[in-house]
């Protein structure tokens, strides 16, 4: 028997026998245990790289919580490269507007004039069921053009045994139990992670001792595409913050801060969130509901995301406060990194203790959000009089004076992790722009035609700008891609030289197939090359 | 750049005058508010981060 906890929005991968449960176990490179965004996200990319991957996922499709709502640039970057970017992007909501109220009074409005040159926006709106739905269709066209994924909807993981060469799990489904082998399994299983727990692992941190209702409303009256924010919200019972923003389909969030005490089954009553709804959204406003929800969060991860053949991504390793939208947009970044060292591990390119980079870096990053969106909770509700005096004192200041307005923190939103200082790095030689240092994710430019992040498609790719390619081809087996780029005729905005050569008249850029920056020089150097693909490979010195 | 702790304002006693005048009146919730916008803005206007650094270290008890 498979439990069902949750509806779905979308039927996409119902229950199938398959030959496998008949059969003695059977074994395989990657499974990925869970099939929400990071999950999907990292399967696919595994796939699309010719790995074979399984994926188990306990439902037959995507929950129908709305959960996250915004996307992040890296995101979309990142959802491009594999294939499922323009569609979200078609659906998404772009918003600029932001306006911040501190009780009944507006504090300040802003406009977030996006820098221009980027394929991507800064960031869209979508309903994460959305999202989740875009990924797997595009692994139906992946599967269509070959690519070895396979997904196995009602397969509950209900057992794990790692061994020393491979992991057997144990699968429920519907038709009874059977079991798999892994060499790699990838643990994308959500916060509340069964592989952690049956693995025995800790999971620590600050639960925040608050509770949060989520409406997600349907409105036809025209309403603007901005995000409202209030700190201490006028509107009767509406707690201490509250938050109105758009999505697509005529539906909005909202999103009240209730306080620790209060009485869920009360607090979700229809009627009750309805006259909650009608304070905010003024009289006579129609409305359905169309989702509610209360939930309370936690700041945490794990030590290590890699236990032996058993790796965590998403939340499973790591949770952090809704606030600046990290979730989701961090765990499809751990995807990103580890997708292509699993693949270069299955096809032998690389040792096992590439995965320890895997951890570190994607640690580094979990701590980065952690620290983000704890300091927004601080903002948000003040823990003592004196940070309650100096929140209020920023809300005030903010209405006269721009200085303050920066301070006002009502969640950051999610930017990409720089991996400083990690043991992937190669030489950071060029004096060049900090933006595009060695451990950053490439900066998007337009080209002549195009993007440049188009030509970085999950290959480690040497980018030449104004000097000679390398004559080198691959380096211990790793296939180079070369992409030469003059600015005399490539660049037509500029953007390109600003953000990789700065006052540098040319420079060579070593990239990871997750698009971060693995080293750079100020000219051509075949052998720092050499050494610095193996750095980047976990083979360095 | 290194904080200045050394007298720097000229007239002491009438800045010293005129920071209490600018409470006068105040209830305590008002005084407290008010003097973290000071705050606020005076950090603001330093804004060099080592300075300010040095400056809260400087002001916790000796
Ligand atoms: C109210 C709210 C708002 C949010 N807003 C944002 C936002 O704006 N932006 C953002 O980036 N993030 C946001 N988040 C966070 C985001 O929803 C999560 O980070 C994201 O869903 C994590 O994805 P995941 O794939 O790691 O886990 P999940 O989405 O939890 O997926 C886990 C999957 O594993 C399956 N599974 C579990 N156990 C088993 C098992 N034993 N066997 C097989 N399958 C199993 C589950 O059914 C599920 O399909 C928000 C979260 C909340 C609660």
């Amino acid at each position: 028997m498979v439990d069902v906890r949750y509806d779905l929005a979308f039927k996409l991968y119902p229950y199938a026998r398959v030959a496998a449960q008949d059969m003695p176990m059977q074994r395989l490179p990657v499974v990925v245990v869970g099939g929400g965004p990071i999950g999907m996200a990292t399967a696919l990319d595994l796939g699309r790289k010719g790995t074979p991957v399984l994926v188990l996922d306990d439902h037959e499709g995507v929950g129908q919580g709305s959960r996250a709502i915004c996307f992040s640039k890296r995101t979309l970057e990142i959802a491009d490269r594999l294939g499922a970017g323009q569609a979200m992007l078609d659906k998404g909501v772009v918003w600029n507007v932001g306006k911040v109220f501190h009780g009944p009074d507006r504090v300040f409005e802003f406009n977030l004039q996006p820098e221009a040159g980027h394929k991507m926006p800064a960031f869209i709106n979508l309903q994460q069921p959305h999202f989740e739905k875009f990924l797997v269709d595009e692994i139906r066209v992946a599967q269509a053009q070959g690519a070895p994924i396979e997904i196995r909807g009602q397969n509950a993981v209900t057992g794990v045994a790692p061994q020393d060469d491979c992991v057997v799990l144990d699968v429920s489904t519907p038709e009874g139990p059977y079991q798999i082998a892994a060499d790699w399994v990838v643990a994308c299983d959500g916060a509340r992670s069964p592989l952690r727990n049956m693995l025995g692992l800790s999971f620590d941190g600050r639960v925040f001792e608050d509770n949060f209702l989520i409406a997600d409303v349907k409105m036809t009256a025209a309403f603007p595409t901005e995000r409202w924010f209030w700190f201490e919200p006028p509107f009767k019972g509406s707690g201490q913050s509250a938050l109105l923003h758009k999505q697509p389909d005529d539906i909005w969030r909202i999103d009240f801060q209730l306080g620790w005490n209060i009485d869920r089954q009360v607090e979700l009553d229809p009627t009750r969130i309805g006259e909650r709804v009608d304070a905010m959204l003024g009289e006579g406003a129609e409305y359905e509901l169309a989702w509610t929800s209360i939930y309370t969060f936690q700041c945490r991860r794990m030590k290590e995301f890699r236990h032996g053949r058993v790796i965590f991504a998403g939340d499973s390793a790591h949770q952090v406060s809704p606030f600046g939208a990290r979730g989701a947009n961090s765990g499809i970044q751990d995807a990103d990194n580890l997708a292509w060292k699993l693949d270069f591990i299955v096809k032998g390119l690389a040792p096992e203790s590439l995965l320890d980079s895997y951890s570190a870096e994607r640690a580094h990053g979990a701590d980065e959000n952690i620290l983000n969106s704890t300091r927004a909770t601080d903002f948000l509700t003040p823990k003592s009089d004196m940070s309650k005096i100096f929140r209020n004192a920023v809300l005030d200041l903010a209405r006269q004076h721009e200085f303050a307005r920066p301070m006002v923190n009502s969640g950051r939103l999610s930017v990409p992790c720089v991996y400083d200082g990690m043991p992937l790095n190669g030489p950071d030689e060029l004096d060049g722009p900090d933006i595009t240092r060695v451990g950053a994710p490439c900066i998007d430019a337009p080209l002549d035609r195009g993007y440049l992040l188009d030509r970085l498609p999950g290959q480690f790719t040497v980018l030449a700008f104004n000097c000679a390619v390398p004559e080198i081809d691959a380096v211990e087996g790793v296939p180079l891609t070369h992409v030469a780029l003059r600015m005399t005729e490539h660049d037509p905005t500029g953007a390109l030289a600003q953000r990789y050569l700065g006052t540098q008249p040319r420079a060579l850029y070593l990239i990871r197939p997750d698009q971060h920056v693995a080293a750079r020089w100020p000219d051509t150097d075949i052998d720092a090359l050499a050494a610095a693909v193996k750095t980047a490979i976990g083979k360095g010195a | 750049m290194t904080l200045n702790l050394t007298p720097n304002i000229p007239d002491p006693d009438g800045f010293y005058d005129a920071l209490l005048a600018a409470h006068e009146g105040l209830e305590k919730e008002q005084s407290d508010a008010f003097n973290a916008r000071l705050i606020l803005v005076l950090c603001n206007h330093i804004g060099d981060r080592d300075v300010l650094r040095q400056a809260l270290e400087a002001a916790k008890a000796p």
